[in-house]
């Protein structure tokens, strides 16, 4: 039972499914509703289950995030959607004192089964305040799991899965992958929640990225392997936990460690890639470490600057061969 | 006021009096480290809410929680333990005086930020409406609060669905040393509230009987699904702001006047028979001394022997906790990770680097 769908689609699947399944599933957020959500996640919705269990917020992502806290610990299973991860910032009490802290301070007597979707990552010309990367923030903070589909077909599991999830999850989603099309295998059975999927193998060195950047680094791979350098591309699915076993396994083979990541390069989540696989590998490494991230530059609204300030395909391809020690064109 | 409710407030207020000031004399001991807020002279605002509740009604509480704990039936041992930081303690000593837990008594936690107990009552409020339950939210937090965001998307949010939510202002005029003329343009916590159409009103938060009857009007119509309602309860804490605050900053003469108003000191000359004396019985006239007389028999209330000897009850149930605390171990760091972990059930995970 496989379908063509685009991201967004997939999302919409796996919420309606779990709606269906469980009564207390519910979602709120701003303009998902009748409105049907900004990146049309939720559209069908409201129609469907109404207005209680498809809530349309005021602009109160700070308060409406702390309610999903406190239905959560009544054990419904809120998934709250942050219209874009910049207005996150309002909501990071909520998330990082109140959500991930709750179940831990109370000696493990609640439960949190929350849902926190928020759409972020660079997209087309929204300048600084809304092209926002999170992920080093989030990861820092213990009780909290993150999950960065790249796929529709991760989306439509990794949503399900941190539905029934009594852990909160934040899934990480990038706005310029809800229009990109993908086969879903609907009866397939789901990896866990957090493993890594090795999307192409390879024995030159060893490509790990996430979300977005994981499919440049697909497209990168496939053109260096026209110059007879093979990639392995680990697309980590996960941020909080990550798979450390399947990077672990696929250095042992290639030796040799690149990280792409949309994060600003300064204490971003590259950094933690690298620091836990150096400490894990460092026998296993014929180089030093390397990292494509962006620059530490508030993203410019210039189109061109934009782009320039994030990893592209080219940046990986180049990183590749640097590492290999091959030549780049001049 | 029957006899049975008068002497549960009566021997709530004289625990959470006792409870308070034996902390405060374990924190000076050593026992008790990092931030304490004790109740002491707010006791009537706990007391006379949370008698006014269901069982089946949540509470959530500001960190000066301890009272609101023992008042909605956590072991005092248990509550004394976590004080203490220990394995113990309600919270297996994980969330300390500041963060009290009770699933199983709906005592959904003690919030130290301000402002968060907010947005935790309306989501159980948001719940409680969703399911069409019979049940409620009570949401405490002080003066201070009302100026953060949170207050007000709240009670917005509350008064749009219409969320059974009871918010309780503990006015004691003070955020930290800062007083609420200094703090708050409109210095009236409960006249916020209109601006969103939840009806509100300003009592006495140093009379139980009051608070009590305040809060159960409120409730009933809570229960009878008209959405949330507001109660500001002018209050006062006898201490500072913490163990960590003398209080200085307040006005003599201010503290002065509301130990004359001691919650606790209230409820004892209610319940007490309080005999007229001499000259109080020659000053009445006829009329009044029959009245004088008839009246506490009437109402069969306790007499000052009952009183000292619910002292000495509660004396002994504090004794006992801190005894307990003192007894119980210091938590593992495995009782630390079991409760970061506490709602990974049988899922399959990977293992994390620091702790395989």
């Amino acid at each position: 039972m496989t379908e063509q769908l685009l991201l967004w689609q997939a999302l919409n699947r796996a919420l309606d499914t779990e709606m269906a399944r469980d009564e207390s599933v519910f979602t709120l957020g701003e303009d998902i509703g009748l409105y049907g959500g900004s990146y049309r996640v939720t559209e069908g919705l409201f129609a469907k289950y109404g207005e209680w269990r498809v809530r349309d917020t005021p602009i109160s992502e700070g308060s409406f995030t702390g309610l999903g806290v406190g239905a959560a610990l009544t054990g419904m299973r809120p998934v709250v959607e942050i219209m874009t991860i910049n207005f996150a910032l309002l909501a990071l009490d909520a998330i990082i004192n109140m959500a991930a802290k709750i179940p831990f301070m109370s000696g493990g007597q609640f439960p949190m089964p929350l849902v926190i979707r928020m759409p972020g990552g660079v997209a087309k010309q929204l300048a600084a305040q809304h092209s926002q990367r999170l992920e080093q923030t989030l990861m820092n903070v213990p009780g909290l799991r993150i999950a960065v589909p790249a796929t529709p077909q991760d989306a439509w599991w990794q949503l399900r899965q941190a539905i029934a999830s009594d852990d909160p999850v934040i899934m990480l989603e990038h706005e310029l992958l809800y229009f990109e099309t993908g086969e879903v295998d609907f009866a397939a059975e789901a990896p866990p929640l957090h493993q890594a999927v090795i999307r192409r193998a390879g024995t030159d060195l060893t490509l790990v990225s996430y979300s977005r950047m994981a499919n440049l680094a697909t497209q990168a791979a496939a053109s260096l392997a026209e110059e007879n350098i093979e990639v392995e591309v680990i697309d980590l699915r996960s941020l909080g936990p990550i798979d450390w076993d399947t990077c672990a396994a696929s250095l042992r083979k290639t030796h040799r460690l690149l990280v792409v990541e949309e994060d600003c390069r300064f204490a971003g989540a590259g950094a933690e890639i690298v620091a836990t696989l150096t400490e894990r590998c460092f026998f296993d490494l014929d180089a030093r470490p390397a990292r494509v991230a962006a620059l530490d530059l508030p993203t410019p609204f210039n189109a061109e600057l934009e782009a320039a300030s994030i990893p592209r395909t080219a940046d990986i391809e180049c990183a590749a061969r640097q590492l290999l020690g091959r030549d780049n064109p001049a | 006021m029957d006899r049975d409710t008068l002497h549960r407030f009566l021997y709530d207020m004289l625990l959470a009096r006792s409870f308070e000031e034996r902390a405060a004399q374990e924190y000076t001991n050593g026992n008790i480290a990092g931030f304490l807020h004790l109740y002491p002279g707010e006791e009537a605002v706990a007391v006379g809410v949370i008698h006014a509740a269901e069982p089946a009604d949540y509470l959530v509480t500001t960190y000066r929680e301890h009272v609101h704990a023992l008042v909605r039936g956590l072991p005092p041992r248990q509550v004394m333990a976590e004080l203490f930081g220990r394995r113990d303690g309600i919270c297996k000593g994980m969330g300390g005086s500041m963060h009290l837990f009770d699933r199983e008594r709906r005592f959904m936690g003690g919030y130290a930020i301000v402002g968060e107990t907010f947005p935790v009552a309306a989501g159980i409020g948001y719940s409680i409406a969703l399911r069409g339950l019979p049940e409620a939210v009570i949401c405490f937090f002080g003066d201070g609060a009302v100026n953060q965001g949170t207050f007000h998307e709240t009670l917005n949010m509350a008064a749009l669905w219409k969320l059974p939510v009871l918010f309780i202002c503990e006015n004691n005029h003070y955020q930290i040393g800062t007083e609420i003329h200094r703090h708050s343009a409109v210095v009236d916590v409960y006249k916020r509230a209109c601006a969103y159409n939840i009806p509100a009103e300003k009592l006495d938060g140093m009379d139980v009987i009051n608070v009590h009857e305040a809060t159960r009007h409120a409730l009933a119509q809570i229960h009878a699904g008209n959405g949330p309602q507001l109660l500001e309860f002018e209050t006062y804490r006898f201490r500072g702001h913490s163990m960590a605050d003398p209080g200085s900053y307040r006005p003599r003469s201010e503290v002065k006047a509301y130990a004359g108003k001691d919650p606790v000191q209230t409820v004892i000359n209610e319940a007490e028979f309080g005999y007229p004396t001499q000259e109080e019985i020659a000053a009445a006239g006829p009329d009044i001394i029959a009245q004088l007389v008839d009246h506490p028999s009437a109402i069969d209330h306790f007499d000052a022997h009952q009183v000292a000897a619910i002292k000495q009850d509660v004396e002994d149930v504090v004794e006992d906790a801190v005894a307990l605390a003192l007894q119980s171990p210091q938590p593992s760091m495995d009782d630390a990770w079991a409760s970061l972990y506490c709602n990974r059930r049988h899922e399959t995970l990977l293992a994390e680097s620091g702790h395989d």
